[in-house]
């Protein structure tokens, strides 16, 4: 086998093996969240299907898919087929620029475990994460019914806004690292980990994040209580299940985005790296799913003055006071 | 300030969502495990005997009137001794509500609440139960109750031999 070769089948595995793992996370994620939420209800949750319920994920998968795909009458069809696809894609896209484990050496070859090593990484998952707030909104747009224009008119104007305090949340790691590789970020958090210096960056990413994938207590697009099921109303069958799963897809990347930036990525005593990467991404998860159950949904202008009154401005001080302190040193 | 006990409540609230998540669930399996009902729960209908083994009804229709959602019906008939009874006797399960009002307003403690919950079928038309399907050959609550040794002057016994009566006066006997 040539060198070249080997490199294509290597890189090839690489990909298949990431792609089915965060899927099947993604499923599982479904199922996790079911129990955790059960558990908080003093409930048991899904039990039924296979040995602790653990074939739920399948099930739900053979019921989405032999479901009924209705089309709502006046809808533009094209870009109600698109739209679910242009929520999940670049929520999977933006995992290739994230490394999940230490270079390994295999065949006498160094394989990096990153899908891509890009060196403008982060302005890559800021690029991708606006992208990702097409499929809100033109889900919205063409499915033809009120409340599903409103979820996307929501969705569009929330995205928006806390895309700005998340780039803001990561100026001061880039400082840090001075690099936007997210390979050199993890590379700089050998020792500690930027929680340290930048709990409030922390903070705000993970408010941020939340209202990114669009979670409870920022929930506004889906908002049952007041708009059916928001943005995605009018889907059915598997059309939903691609939104439904791209949104659990996002809080896996999303979570292993914050641990690489701000918890040190793979790095970690005692544990293979890739161990501590998928700990520390499932920890923000599960923080994630906690939420949900304790948290209340925010009013409209609650989010609004949350994200433009409150985060932005103590980012940009955030940024200011690092600035300052990096010039001290 | 404002901003410290905010937070203070949200971590609160995380508190005792923690708390609840190691719990143990409230839930009761339900096929495996079957909670087990108190006696007066109310759930499928019964019509139930005397303690000599007749029927109780006398298709007096209090049960059916007295039904919020009308679904008891019934067509009453009378033996040759002139005991009344119900010819047919049909409650629509699929209908009732188990408010018990029937079996509160039955003057024979005929009709009676079991706490027998596991009537659903698949098909609806099963839930229309009959009168060979409601009458049991028990007495049910009140198992000595007999009303014809209250009632039915005339009928089941000649006069003056009910339980709280006393012997007929000849009126002729009655001389200033
Ligand atoms: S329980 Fe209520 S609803 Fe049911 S038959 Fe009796 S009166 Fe009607
Ligand atoms: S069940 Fe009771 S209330 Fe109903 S018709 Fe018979 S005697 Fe009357």
């Amino acid at each position: 086998m040539t060198a070249f070769s080997l490199d294509i089948t290597l890189f090839a595995v690489k990909l298949g093996l990431v792609f089915f793992v965060i899927l099947t996370l993604a499923a599982y994620l479904v199922f996790a969240e079911r129990k955790v939420l059960a558990w908080v209800q003093d409930r048991k949750g899904p039990n039924r299907v296979g040995p602790f319920g653990l074939l739920q994920p399948l099930a739900d998968l053979i019921k989405l898919l032999t479901k009924e795909d209705v089309v709502p009458g006046g809808a533009d069809r094209w870009l109600f087929y698109l739209a679910p696809a242009m929520a999940a894609i670049p929520a999977i896209l933006i995992f290739s620029v994230i490394p999940f484990g230490a270079p390994v050496n295999i065949f006498g070859r160094d394989l990096p475990l990153v899908v891509s090593d890009l060196n403008v990484g982060l302005l890559f998952f800021l690029a991708l994460s606006s992208i990702a707030v097409y499929g809100v909104a033109i889900g919205g747009w063409a499915s033809n019914s009120k409340y599903a224009l409103l979820g996307g008119i929501r969705g569009l104007a929330q995205l928006i806004s806390y895309e700005l305090s998340m780039g803001l949340s990561l100026v001061p790691i880039v400082m840090l690292s001075h690099s936007f590789n997210l390979a050199d970020i993890v590379a700089a958090q050998k020792t500690v980990p930027f929680i340290v210096y930048q709990p409030l960056a922390f903070i705000i990413f993970l408010l941020s994040i939340t209202a990114e994938c669009k979670r409870i207590p920022f929930d506004l697009p889906e908002a049952e209580g007041e708009l059916v099921a928001g943005f995605h109303t009018e889907y059915s069958g598997m059309r939903f299940g691609l939104f439904f799963v791209g949104e659990y897809i996002n809080i896996i990347v999303l979570g292993g985005l914050a641990a690489t930036f701000f918890l040190g990525g793979w790095h970690g005593p005692l544990l293979p790296p890739t161990v501590w990467f998928s700990l520390k991404t499932l920890a923000v998860a599960f923080f994630f799913i906690w939420m949900r159950g304790t948290l209340p949904r925010l009013r409209y202008d609650q989010l609004m003055h949350l994200g433009w009154k409150v985060l932005t401005p103590l980012a940009l001080v955030n940024i200011l006071i690092t600035g300052w302190w990096l010039a001290l040193k | 300030m404002q901003i410290v006990s905010d937070i203070q409540a949200i971590l609160g609230g995380f508190r005792v969502t923690l708390a609840h998540m190691l719990r143990r669930p409230v839930t009761i399996q339900y096929p495996e495990q079957k909670r087990i009902p108190y006696p007066r729960f109310r759930a499928r209908i019964v019509l139930t005997r005397d303690p000599d083994g007749g029927e109780r009804c006398v298709a007096c229709y209090l049960c059916s009137a007295a039904c919020p959602v009308d679904c008891i019906s019934m067509q009453a008939d009378e033996r040759e001794d002139g005991r009344r009874y119900a010819a047919w006797f049909r409650i629509n399960f699929s209908r009732c509500i188990f408010c018990g009002l029937c079996a509160e307003a039955c003057p024979t403690m005929a009709i009676q609440m079991t706490p027998d919950y596991e009537i659903c079928t698949r098909d609806i038309m099963d839930l229309v139960y009959e009168k060979e399907d409601l009458l049991i050959d028990g007495c049910g609550k009140d198992a000595s109750y007999n009303f014809y040794s209250h009632a039915g002057i005339g009928v089941t016994q000649p006069r003056g031999a009910g339980l709280e009566e006393s012997k007929p006066v000849d009126v002729r006997s009655l001389m200033p």
